[in-house]
């Protein structure tokens, strides 16, 4: 299935772009970061497991364990600070 | 009942949104308001300007389901929240988030609700600018605190 990938604030600037397409069979949030993990060091850093991260599904806050559908779209950030 | 949030670059007046949220509405006999700004200091570094960054859709979605949250939990009858974008220097408003309702108790209450809300969970992001450099903005543990004090446990950190 398809999925774009949304980065935001720090996240963005560590990877490099906003967003991308990316074509895959998994089916969590988790196993989504797990991919872009396995890329090698740059999103390593980025989508680190010891970083505060929060995650969206389809512009809701979400868990990891929130099941990707064709299409859909995955935001990771950092925490927000607005306001 | 009167909802509205605006993302916008452009500076507010805070008398023109206030005139507008009660505008032909005999209920209102209250209306609280609270704008944010920019402070020149911050973790102890002088700021020289803000950027901030947001989710376009998600931001107007969540703060949506926010401003719904507290017409449930409070007899309110109007909510108006603007939330500039982009570049800042100190001193220019950053928020504003304004609340009618018949009495004083619920307005009061629903804005520092909805800030509260908004501080932890509208993903938005500032970096500001400092002598020592550019740095994006921590998070802060009271403002979760904040959130939690409304029988809310989602957190930002």
């Amino acid at each position: 299935m398809k999925v774009t990938v949304c980065y935001f604030a720090s996240i963005r600037e560590a990877i490099g772009h906003g967003s991308e397409v990316i074509e895959t069979d998994v089916q969590t949030v988790d196993a989504l970061r797990n991919v872009l993990l396995a890329r090698g060091t740059t999103y390593q850093e980025a989508l680190s497991t010891e970083r505060a991260l929060r995650m969206a599904l389809n512009q809701m806050v979400c868990d990891g364990t929130a099941l990707l559908q064709d299409n859909c779209e995955v935001a990771f950030f950092p925490p927000v600070t607005g306001g | 009942m009167r909802l509205s949030v605006s993302i916008q670059t452009e500076d507010f007046d805070v008398s023109h949104e206030l005139a507008q949220l009660r505008l032909n509405d005999p209920q209102i006999g209250a209306v609280c308001s609270f704008v944010g700004t920019v402070r020149e200091r911050n973790e102890g570094s002088d700021v020289s300007s803000m950027e901030l960054e947001h989710y376009p859709g998600m931001t107007e979605k969540s703060i949506t389901a926010m401003m719904e949250e507290a017409t449930k939990r409070f007899d309110i009858l109007g909510a108006r929240v603007i939330h500039r974008i982009g570049l800042l220097q100190p001193q220019d408003q950053i928020v504003l988030v304004a609340v009618t309702s018949a009495h004083r108790g619920m307005s009061f209450q629903a804005c520092e609700f909805l800030m509260d809300y908004l501080k932890t969970q509208a993903p938005f992001w500032k970096k500001e600018v400092t002598p020592e450099g550019a740095r994006w903005v921590d998070a802060r543990v009271s403002d979760d605190k904040a959130l939690a004090r409304w029988g809310i446990a989602i957190k930002n950190l």
